[in-house]
């Protein structure tokens, strides 16, 4: 087995008042993409920041490559980040931007600039050497980043939502250029995002920190399909949060009433005692919609709504209805077949889920989110 | 009331024109006349009593004498010195200002930076004569330490007048230096050390190249501040300090020929127009954006 390039044991940090990082360790594995994916301020950045070597752990050990990090500056870590801003040197050209490592590294002129175009050739920017920043568009300034820090080949790659300061679709474009670089240079990437498409779309595995811990560490299936607790159901992906207490349990279902007494019923996660506050949380895409109660499929629950909003989004589209019982603001994903592009405000509706596909927390897990 | 666009744009021009009015006045007025009228009065000499004809006795006077040319020369290179010196000092200030302190104490050292301005000039240099004569403050203080066994006088040195200077103009560098270091993003500097860079290198590619604007505009006006500075080597120097300005002071008031006095203000102003010029040469810039961007 290889050592895996990057170990973090331990590692805690304290500000103040609270913990940036709270006792976190995991391992992460050669030529993986690995995506931290929290709310501003769980502690992420800091983390980036510490295995970057800008800002030092309180405890812990930072091993990358199996070398600990102890007392390493971050100019002699193996180690290269691409930063939010990007941080491109505005008063050299691109080339001179790309070969600053490598001239740091005493590498003789003519050898860098031409490793240097050897590496903006590979981000499709060969010829760019000679210009300035300024004249790049986001994406060739982006490219020309990752290519700054790839150049030194280093062991890990950090980004520190690199994507954030784009427009949409340069974003998604970014997003697909970025995989597609990682698994061309096979350097092992660390990508901190508080955005979960950017985290699922790239990522071998994602985790998720929140307030200075990891939530959950997973493939980005096992956290869509399999949240480990309330907040990563909550954080990752679109999630109807339904808050309630058991009255009753067959099997590893349990039966959910809300305060107003809509009942539901979803799969439970972990001890869920029976009168226990819980949160279900039901996905949109999960939910089947139909005019007539009758269509619904027969071996589950049935639920009665009226159109609230309609929100339509391509492929995305989804309706929020409000639930007849509780008033309760439900979100179903619409079908692609265009078989509800009729649908009116106010039309009454029914709907129903698998509840095997619904998951339910005990609200103890919730409260702390 | 409707007006024509050519209306518009003879009224807007006449706006703009009384508003600079004042200002132009001013320049007119103070600066550009007595300069007119001193260049004139250095290309003429006085052959009888209320009688003059045009000459460059004056200026041909200037390059005949070695001492006021040796004056001159000592006089750039001290102010240049004194200008490299200020930077020195200077730079390590505003980083610590701009990059170091946080909030309040990042103003508070702006302050004191500011507060010695709060005293004339006069009172200051004053208050360094109290410290370094013979019988002040730092003499006694050395021989109470052992350093020296009798008080020695501190005053009348080119050191003394270099301090002077420093202390004087210090101010006027750090404004800039500040400004243009403020604009630095940090975390240009922290690619670059991520990149491998070393302090050296850091300050080198990075920081000099973005403050560069404001190390030139501090410069200029440090050097062109010290060139013409009449009081602090005069104090701090005693008779001795041959500053360029006391020749100019002798001519004009205690030897009263102002022709000889007006070329020397020239050949000055010359001095310092091609000291700045070459400064801008050497660090590849120009001074609109100079002035502009600090």
């Amino acid at each position: 087995m290889t050592t895996p390039d990057l170990e973090v044991d331990s590692l805690v940090k304290r500000f103040a008042d609270y913990s940036a990082v709270d006792d976190l360790s995991f391992t992460v594995e050669r030529g993986s993409f690995f995506s931290i994916l929290g709310p501003s301020g769980c502690g992420k950045t800091t983390l980036l920041r510490m295995i970057a070597g800008f800002i030092a752990p309180d405890s812990g050990d930072i091993r990358i490559g199996g070398n600990s990090m102890q007392a390493v500056a971050p100019n002699r870590r193996p180690v290269n980040m691409v930063f939010q801003q990007l941080a491109l040197f505005p008063m050299m050209s691109v080339g001179e931007n790309v070969a600053f490592g490598l001239a740091r590294r005493g590498m003789a002129k003519e050898e860098r600039s031409r490793r240097a175009a050897a590496m903006l050739e590979r981000v499709s920017l060969g010829g760019a050497a000679h210009k300035r920043v300024d004249e790049l568009s986001g994406g060739q300034r982006q490219r020309v980043a990752i290519a700054r820090s790839l150049v030194l080949e280093p062991t890990l790659l950090l980004l520190d939502e690199p994507l954030g300061a784009l427009d949409l679709k340069l974003r998604e474009h970014m997003k697909i250029e970025l995989k597609q670089l990682q698994a061309a240079f096979g350097t092992t990437f660390v990508y901190i995002t508080h955005d979960q498409s950017e985290a699922l779309v790239l990522s071998d595995h994602v985790a998720v920190m929140n307030r200075g811990r990891f939530e959950q560490r997973g493939t980005p299936q096992d956290l869509y399909y399999e949240p480990a607790t309330a907040f990563v159901a909550g954080f990752v992906g679109a999630n109807n949060r339904i808050a309630g207490h058991v009255t009753g349990s067959s099997g590893d279902i349990a039966e959910v009433a809300t305060a107003q007494g809509w009942q539901v019923r979803a799969r439970k996660s972990g001890a869920v005692a029976p009168g226990a506050a819980v949160e279900a949380f039901v996905r949109p895409e999960v939910a089947v919609l139909e005019r007539a109660a009758a269509l619904l499929p027969k071996d589950h629950p049935h639920h009665a709504g009226a159109v609230q909003s309609l929100l339509f989004d391509g492929a995305n589209s989804a309706v929020l209805l409000t639930e007849e019982l509780s008033r309760f603001e439900f979100r179903v994903a619409l079908p692609q077949t265009g078989r509800f592009a009729d649908l009116k405000v106010g039309e009454r509706v029914f709907f129903s889920f698998d509840p095997a596909r619904a998951i339910c927390f005990a609200a103890a897990d919730a409260a702390r989110t | 009331m409707s007006s024509t666009p050519a209306q518009r744009l003879w009224q807007r021009r006449l706006v703009l024109t009384l508003l600079l009015a004042p200002a132009l006045l001013w320049l007119f007025a103070l600066i550009v006349l007595p300069h007119i009228d001193l260049a004139l009065l250095s290309f003429r000499t006085r052959s009888a009593p209320r009688h003059y004809q045009p000459s460059l006795t004056q200026y041909r006077t200037f390059f005949t004498e070695p001492l006021y040319w040796h004056i001159f020369v000592r006089t750039a290179l001290l102010s240049a010195v004194a200008t490299t010196l200020t930077l020195v000092i200077a730079f390590p200030i505003a980083w610590v200002i701009t990059k170091v302190a946080q909030g309040r104490t990042s103003a508070l050292l702006f302050v004191v930076c500011l507060i010695p301005f709060w005293v004339s000039e006069t009172v200051r240099a004053l208050g360094w004569l109290i410290l370094l004569r013979e019988s002040g403050v730092l003499p006694a203080l050395l021989v109470k330490l052992g350093i020296t066994t009798v008080p020695v006088e501190l005053l009348y040195h080119d050191a003394t007048i270099l301090t002077g200077l420093v202390y004087t103009s210090l101010l006027f560098m750090v404004v800039p230096l500040v400004s243009s270091l403020e604009s630095l993003d940090n975390s240009l500097i922290e690619a670059a050390y991520d990149l491998g860079a070393n302090g050296f290198a850091i300050l080198r590619d990075i920081v000099i190249p973005h403050a560069a604007p404001g190390i030139t505009a501090g410069c200029i006006v440090v050097f062109m501040l010290t060139l013409g500075n009449y009081l602090t080597p005069n104090l701090l120097g005693g008779k001795n300090s041959q500053w360029f300005t006391e020749l100019i002071y002798t001519q004009f008031i205690v030897r009263f020929n102002w022709e000889q006095g007006a070329a020397f203000g020239f050949l000055l102003l010359a001095l310092s127009t091609t000291m700045v010029a070459l400064g801008l040469r050497l660090s590849g810039q120009r001074f609109v954006d100079v002035m502009r961007r600090s």
